[in-house]
């Protein structure tokens, strides 16, 4: 029966999970905490990982400051890919690295608002504030700066435009800067401010239009990766591949600017 | 559907049940009977994790357990690794959220038992533990039941203590109900909406065991009335 089959299937698949140790099924896995901005590169940098090595990643996605407090509170994290460099470093000067670790792109800001609003995000920040200037209620999404590298770069570039003032009363802080895009996508927010790698490819592409946020407008986001104390022989092997043109071709297609 | 989520938060589910009921149905079993002085600031902090906030267990849990500090160093030697966002750590945050929710029902049903059944049962012969075997352990039953259904629930929907403590490691410490947070994040809704659809009826199923339960046992407490 067909109900039976599938049940079965659940069962076995469910049992086999809940009862194997974390530690066998661990094995061959490399443990990644990474920037929110690498959801959708660091998931085809995987598949083409894959294909040199029988490895599987394990990534936990988050905002870099709370993915860097977590490794220093003994997170078992293998490679951390920051979106700032200065992350990176601290971890590096207070022991929890192995090396210097290595800048592997060059991050940018995105203005977005949904493709079935009016919001003219082509046409740069000021225009933002036109459109939401008219609407007391409209929210504007950016990730939280005291944590995201994007959002300390977000509040800099909106300070250099004299909107910081005028916007902050409709600031929602997002935890990182993919949650910012998912506000957005979800029409919690009118509009915002993300990582350009998170919607130029992947499934928020087709929600959200953005506007390039010019370099200019604030300090670089020099994303910068170390391994930590705990990395293994196959963890050095994904840093090495992610260093090689192969991953950084991956890299620039998804908006990664070359470091 | 993650499967991986969903067996992580099944075995979670599981070892908190395994683990917390047997201990809870003893301290519940003294606390219904105990005349000590001390039973109101037990039941007090029995109910803490009820009322407080997650990020108070949260950081008291990472600060308690984090490597640096004796108590973690202390557990994590015992555990062969630190606790913090390791399944062994979420476990045991998942046991101290769980507390009220095991002891609870189970308190209630002891209460509910009347002294002279008990005391006609040692009259008969039977020994404490016979007693307990078979005289109060039956008529609890719809307690403990209710405790498992709720502690099964409550573990597979428990977020933000297991998020703090766990990180959001896959196959480690990414339950399901993290996994809908995260999947949300990869603009995933497709998978979110599958997942938050299973929680929803696992947990619609548990409350229905619950008061299942609650209705058995009013039943055969009616049923006792009428013998008498």
């Amino acid at each position: 029966m067909q109900f039976d089959r599938i049940t079965r299937r659940v069962v076995l698949r469910l049992g086999a999970v809940a009862l194997l140790p974390a530690r066998a099924m661990a094995q061959a896995d490399v443990i990644v905490a990474a920037a929110a901005d690498l959801r959708h590169a660091l998931e085809a940098i995987g598949d083409a990982f894959a294909k040199v090595q029988a490895v599987r990643l394990r990534v936990t996605y988050g905002s870099s400051g709370n993915l860097a407090r977590q490794i220093a509170q003994g997170a078992p994290f293998e490679l951390y890919l920051s979106a700032d460099e200065v992350y990176a470093d601290r971890l590096v000067s207070e022991g929890y690295a192995e090396g210097p670790g290595l800048t592997y792109g060059i991050g940018r800001l995105a203005l977005i608002a949904r493709k079935d609003t009016p919001i003219p995000v082509e046409t740069g920040l000021q225009a933002i504030a036109m459109a939401l200037a008219g609407n007391g209620l409209a929210r504007f999404a950016i990730a939280n700066p005291e944590h995201a590298p994007y959002g300390a770069r977000a509040k800099e570039a909106l300070e250099r435009a004299l909107l910081w003032e005028p916007l902050k009363g409709g600031l929602v802080l997002a935890e990182n800067v993919a949650q910012a895009a998912q506000y957005v996508t979800t029409g919690a927010a009118a509009a915002g401010i993300t990582a350009l790698p998170l919607v130029k490819a992947g499934p928020a592409s087709d929600a959200l239009k953005y506007g390039l946020i010019p370099a200019n407008m604030h300090t670089p986001l020099r994303q910068r990766m170390v391994l930590t104390k705990r990395a293994t022989p196959a963890a050095r092997a994904l840093y090495t591949f992610i260093a090689s043109p192969e991953a950084q071709a991956i890299l620039s297609r998804n908006g990664f600017e070359k470091p | 559907m993650d499967w991986t989520a969903f067996g992580l938060s099944l075995k979670l589910a599981l070892w908190t049940c395994g683990l917390l009921i047997p201990a809870s149905l003893l301290l519940a079993r003294w606390l219904a009977w105990s005349g000590a002085r001390a039973k109101p600031l037990v039941e007090a902090l029995l109910m803490l994790p009820l009322v407080l906030p997650p990020t108070v267990l949260g950081y008291y849990l990472l600060v308690g357990l984090a490597p640096t500090n004796v108590v973690g160093k202390l557990l994590g030697g015992i555990a062969g690794r630190p606790l913090v966002f390791t399944f062994p750590g979420i476990l045991l945050a998942s046991l101290i959220v769980n507390l009220p929710f095991a002891v609870q029902p189970m308190q209630r049903a002891f209460e509910s038992i009347e002294p002279n059944l008990r005391e006609a049962a040692w009259v008969s012969g039977l020994s404490r533990f016979d007693t307990f075997r078979r005289v109060e352990l039956p008529l609890a039953w719809p307690g403990v039941v209710s405790a498992l259904a709720l502690v099964f629930a409550h573990t597979l929907g428990e977020f933000g203590v297991i998020l703090m403590v766990g990180g959001s490691i896959p196959a480690e410490t990414q339950t399901l109900s993290i996994a809908i947070y995260d999947r949300m994040q990869a603009f995933r809704n497709g998978e979110a909406a599958a997942m938050a659809a299973a929680l929803l009826a696992f947990s619609f199923l548990a409350i229905a065991v619950v008061h299942l339960a609650a209705k058995r046992g009013r039943q055969a407490r009616d049923a006792r009335e009428v013998h008498r």
